[in-house]
């Protein structure tokens, strides 16, 4: 029995500004995890970062990032995810800041 | 201070066109990613967790006050108001954006810095002792070596794509503060029986995944011969080093798996060879640097009213006990600015901070200023007649931290919160460690102490030459942080012992709580230091005390 596959979302560092976002269902590369596609499926996952890895000059070093369906969206697994999510833990800077 | 010539000028103008250039091919899609990256890395930037980070290269940690308000500006227009010194006397600016750094670089450029050689497998930015020319137990600066060392190494075509980055530091005092011995090559000036100067050459040390401590190589090597010397180190690295493992591919590994009579041979075989094409053109360059670096013109001012201030002040009196060094002139003092604020971001300073330094170092102290690689600022001359107005500047500043050298003096690297790379966070480790001993006044009591943090195995935090080094890890999807205990960074170097499992996140201050107070039971005395006693007694008391339970079971 093959392993059940954990849900990911596609994130990535933005090329000019270099801030992490994700990839969303409609093509978009958002800011705020909870408006990411959240894949449940391997063979999608693939197609979409696919996709991501076919857009060089909007983002870097695209992959794809465990993930759970959150009340408000997807949410990160893996603490360094989470940081990504947050920004750092020293200053109110990063997603935190936009976010509020 | 050294002033760049035209041709450093030239130089590094030539290279901040070229960047920006590259920038606009990679924005317009002319250049990938792949093709982009080492050139980026080439002038220093990285793409890090949140951000892109440029670092800039201060060589020997050496800066002017004008150097300084520079990149007060560049933290004020380009990032988002601070820096972040770093243990290789470097700064990082944590949040530019892409298109905007061939215009910080041209801003570097205006004041003669750059960000050039701060990464890649080439010869990094030369670290020297902090307190080079000013120190009371120096025999000689190191700093014109070490300038006639970047010179020799910027840009040299032959070691531009060695097997991994390659780091020397030079040290002109016997005591060790430029840590000589964790470097891929340390240097060391002496004098031999006859007066005549030179370096005890060491070769082969670095921390991260494998430390290991630089061995001797030439006991003593004469000035004259440094610079064809150091080319046939690299040239025998370069040749023999791994290319196939990345992590076997620093010098260290080279020597351990040549054993270092073999390499050593090599590197003699090599220097009797290219010895005579250097016909003193590096000694003349040596010579005329060494004039850019002649000391101030010290000021005779009386002492009397630091005395009085020192006798009258109970803030000033402790500032003074430990963030002063001996000066080499009776009535100056080297003033230690400490930029661990209890609770604040080791190595941190914001622009208007950094303002304040460069204004200090301006009017009282000849313009100069240093980058330790403990992470905090140097005034190196200070008269001491000075040293009340300076203090007072400082403190209004949040400046004026009375913690040198004890154990809220923290070094931590950006870990977690910046780096790409980290496997844990540092700086919350540092923060909380440094607020709990605040919190329980324990901080001059325990006195001198040096605790070490690094985010990951690669060890820029130094921890393994911490007195107590902490290692953020993962385990089982946690942050798990690893205590090291009986590290020493100075000429008696040591890499510290692993303590035993590690500790969770809310659980590595209480154990570094247990292990002080299990040190302030034991000592012999106030006199004996954390390390003395852990010399004396070995790890079994300070294991006990850290692992509790495991003591009790061992004792039923
Ligand atoms: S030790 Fe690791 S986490 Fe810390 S700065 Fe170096 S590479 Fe990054």
């Amino acid at each position: 029995m093959s392993r059940r596959f954990t849900p990911k979302v596609v994130t990535a560092s933005d090329l000019r500004q270099g801030d992490v976002v994700w990839l969303t269902a409609d093509d978009r590369w958002t800011r705020d995890i909870a408006e990411a596609e959240l894949v449940e499926d391997e063979a999608h996952a693939e197609l979409r970062l696919l996709f991501a890895l076919g857009q060089p000059q909007t983002v870097v070093g695209p992959y794809l990032a465990d993930a759970r369906r959150g009340p408000n969206g997807p949410e990160p697994m893996h603490f360094r995810e989470a940081f990504r999510a947050r920004g750092p833990s020293n200053y109110p800077h990063g997603k935190q800041a936009v976010r509020g | 201070m050294y002033r760049y010539s035209d041709f450093d000028e030239a130089f590094v103008r030539a290279r901040v066109a070229q960047f920006r250039d590259q920038v606009a091919r990679r924005l317009s899609g002319a250049l990938t990613e792949d093709e982009f990256k080492p050139l980026r890395l080439m002038n220093g930037l990285y793409l890090q967790l949140h951000a892109y980070m440029l670092r800039v290269a201060i060589p020997y940690g050496t800066l002017s006050a004008r150097q300084m308000r520079q990149l007060a500006l560049i933290a004020e227009r380009w990032d988002k108001g601070y820096g972040h010194f770093t243990t290789r006397q470097n700064v990082q600016f944590n949040w530019p954006r892409l298109q905007d750094v061939p215009d910080i670089l041209d801003a570097l450029a205006d004041v003669g810095m750059h960000a050039i050689q701060t990464s890649g497998n080439c010869i990094r930015n030369v670290t020297a002792d902090h307190f080079a020319g000013a120190a009371a137990d120096e025999i000689a600066d190191p700093r014109p070596v070490a300038e006639l060392i970047r010179q020799w190494s910027t840009d040299h075509p032959e070691f531009s794509f060695l097997p991994r980055k390659f780091k020397i530091a030079v040290t002109g005092s016997p005591n060790d503060r430029a840590v000589t011995r964790a470097h891929d090559i340390g240097l060391r000036m002496l004098r031999d029986g006859s007066g005549a100067a030179g370096f005890e050459v060491s070769v082969g040390g670095g921390l991260g995944r494998t430390p290991m401590l630089g061995q001797v190589i030439r006991p003593f090597l004469p000035e004259a011969d440094l610079l064809p010397y150091l080319e046939a180190v690299l040239q025998t690295y370069n040749a023999a080093g791994r290319r196939d493992n990345k992590y076997k591919a620093r010098i260290k590994i080279t020597v351990f798996e040549h054993g270092l009579a073999a390499f050593r041979d090599e590197v003699e075989t090599r220097f009797a060879e290219i010895r005579p094409e250097f016909r003193g053109a590096d000694r003349a360059l040596l010579a005329e640097i060494r004039a850019a670096f002649a000391p101030p013109a010290f000021a005779r001012l009386p002492v009397g009213g630091f005395e009085a201030a020192r006798a009258r002040d109970g803030a000033f009196r402790a500032w003074c006990a430990t963030n002063l060094a001996p000066h080499r002139e009776g009535d100056h003092a080297i003033v230690t600015i400490s930029l661990k604020a209890h609770g604040a971001t080791p190595g941190d300073a914001t622009a208007a901070q950094m303002r304040v330094m460069a204004d200090l170092a301006e009017r009282y102290a000849y313009d100069e200023l240093r980058v330790s690689h403990e992470q905090n600022i140097v005034l190196p001359h200070v008269p001491k007649a000075h040293l009340p107005a300076v203090f007072d500047a400082l403190a209004a500043a949040g400046l004026g931290t009375a913690n040198i050298g004890l154990i809220s003096d923290i070094i931590a690297c950006p870990g977690m919160d910046y780096c790409a790379l980290a496997t844990a966070r540092s700086i919350p480790v540092a923060q909380a460690i440094a607020q709990r001993f605040a919190a329980l006044d324990l901080e001059h009591a325990i006195g001198p102490m040096k605790i070490k943090i690094s985010g990951c195995i690669n060890a820029c935090g130094h921890h393994h030459v911490g007195h107590i080094g902490i290692l953020g890890l993962e385990k089982a999807g946690v942050e798990s942080y690893q205590i090291t205990l009986g590290g020493d960074a100075t000429e008696l170097a040591a890499i510290g012992e692993r303590a035993g499992p590690g500790f969770a996140h809310d659980e590595i201050v209480p154990a570094i709580e247990r292990l002080v107070r299990a040190y302030l039971a034991l000592r012999a005395g106030p006199d004996e230091t954390f390390l003395a006693a852990f010399r004396r007694l070995g790890p079994a008391p300070f294991r006990a005390a850290l692992y509790p339970e495991e003591a009790r079971r061992d004792a039923a």
